[in-house]
């Protein structure tokens, strides 16, 4: 079994409406040091695999085609299991 | 001339479209669930508006994998006329029919609404029983219309003329005080390079009958079944 973990953030330059409203209400509620929040997905996938370099092929070409829109999106996969 | 609505789980719209082509105009329609794949019958297909899917992951992210949908890819690039309305646009950015992508509204809101639409263009299949230049009035509700695309994408829209529809005010300015979502350029409709797929968040479908207070949705659907006529029945 492998299990990886895939963090999808909205690409630089894209506006993040959620991210600001979120940064506004720390400011309300303190934080005024908070200078930028953007808002991503984290995603687990478990694999039934052990070849860690063919799950990492698969993995990124789920995120390419499916978890993640390449127009708006950057994907990241990390594996953190491997048994 | 056949016109197929289709149906994902999660669309809402679906009787609305059927309902305003089959009983208000007039035309054989027939439902399209998203597990069929024969589309030869069709003349024109409606992707509705709803919430396909739940719009898990991303609107329309899981719609475009549906079985119909490689069907409705290869209806459209044989020059079918297909028309996404809301959820229906949502699904043929991410089927990458149309360039671009859907963020959150500006607001964060889910906004319902009636707003008015500048007519970009009054000659592709959709528009050409308007004038360029012309202002309607169809009613919008999404809380993802804030169309987004790279300024790359954004300048071959503009230098191509594939902006169909914008934001504007009762008579006409374009403006970001009339855009309700944020949308780049005020973008409310565009279309494929070929002109015969075209992506819009508001509902023409919900303005057809002037029991429902307007009728302007049916320049939309009128200029569709006009350019099929020209074109010959199959």
């Amino acid at each position: 079994m492998i299990k990886a973990n895939i963090y999808v953030t909205l690409k630089e330059g894209v506006l993040d409406p959620q991210g600001d409203a979120v940064k506004k209400s720390l400011h309300v509620l303190g934080n005024r040091d908070v200078e930028e929040v953007r808002i991503g997905k984290f995603i687990e996938v478990w694999l039934q695999s052990s070849d860690e370099e063919k799950a990492r092929q698969e993995l990124e070409e789920m995120s390419d085609k499916l978890l993640a829109n390449p127009v708006i999106e950057d994907f990241r996969v990390e594996i953190v299991e491997v048994g | 001339m056949r016109w197929g609505v289709v149906v994902f789980p999660g669309s809402n719209c679906d009787a609305d479209c059927y309902h305003v082509i089959k009983n208000v105009m007039g035309q054989e329609t027939d439902y399209i669930w998203h597990q069929d794949s024969d589309l030869s019958r069709f003349d024109a297909i409606i992707l509705p508006g709803g919430f396909s899917y739940g719009d898990y992951l991303r609107t329309g992210a899981i719609a475009r994998f549906s079985p119909v949908m490689s069907s409705v890819i290869d209806f459209a690039e044989k020059g079918g006329l297909v028309i996404g309305i809301c959820n229906g646009f949502q699904i043929l950015l991410e089927a990458g029919l149309l360039p671009g992508a859907m963020l959150r509204n500006k607001s964060l809101k889910f906004i319902c609404d009636s707003v008015y639409l500048k007519v970009k263009r009054g000659d592709t299949p959709f528009t050409n029983r308007m004038r360029e230049g012309q202002v309607i009035k169809i009613p919008i509700a999404h809380g993802e219309g804030n169309y987004y695309c790279d300024q790359e994408t954004l300048l071959r829209l503009k230098q191509e003329k594939r902006i169909v529809f914008s934001y504007c005010s009762q008579q006409g300015v374009e403006s970001t005080a009339f855009n309700p979502n944020g949308s780049v350029e005020n973008i409310a409709g565009i279309i494929n390079e070929k002109g015969n797929v075209l992506g819009m968040m508001p509902h023409p479908e919900r303005c057809s009958e002037s029991v429902l207070g307007g009728t302007d949705g049916r320049y939309i659907f009128d200029s569709m079944l006009e350019w099929l006529k020209e074109m010959g029945e199959k």
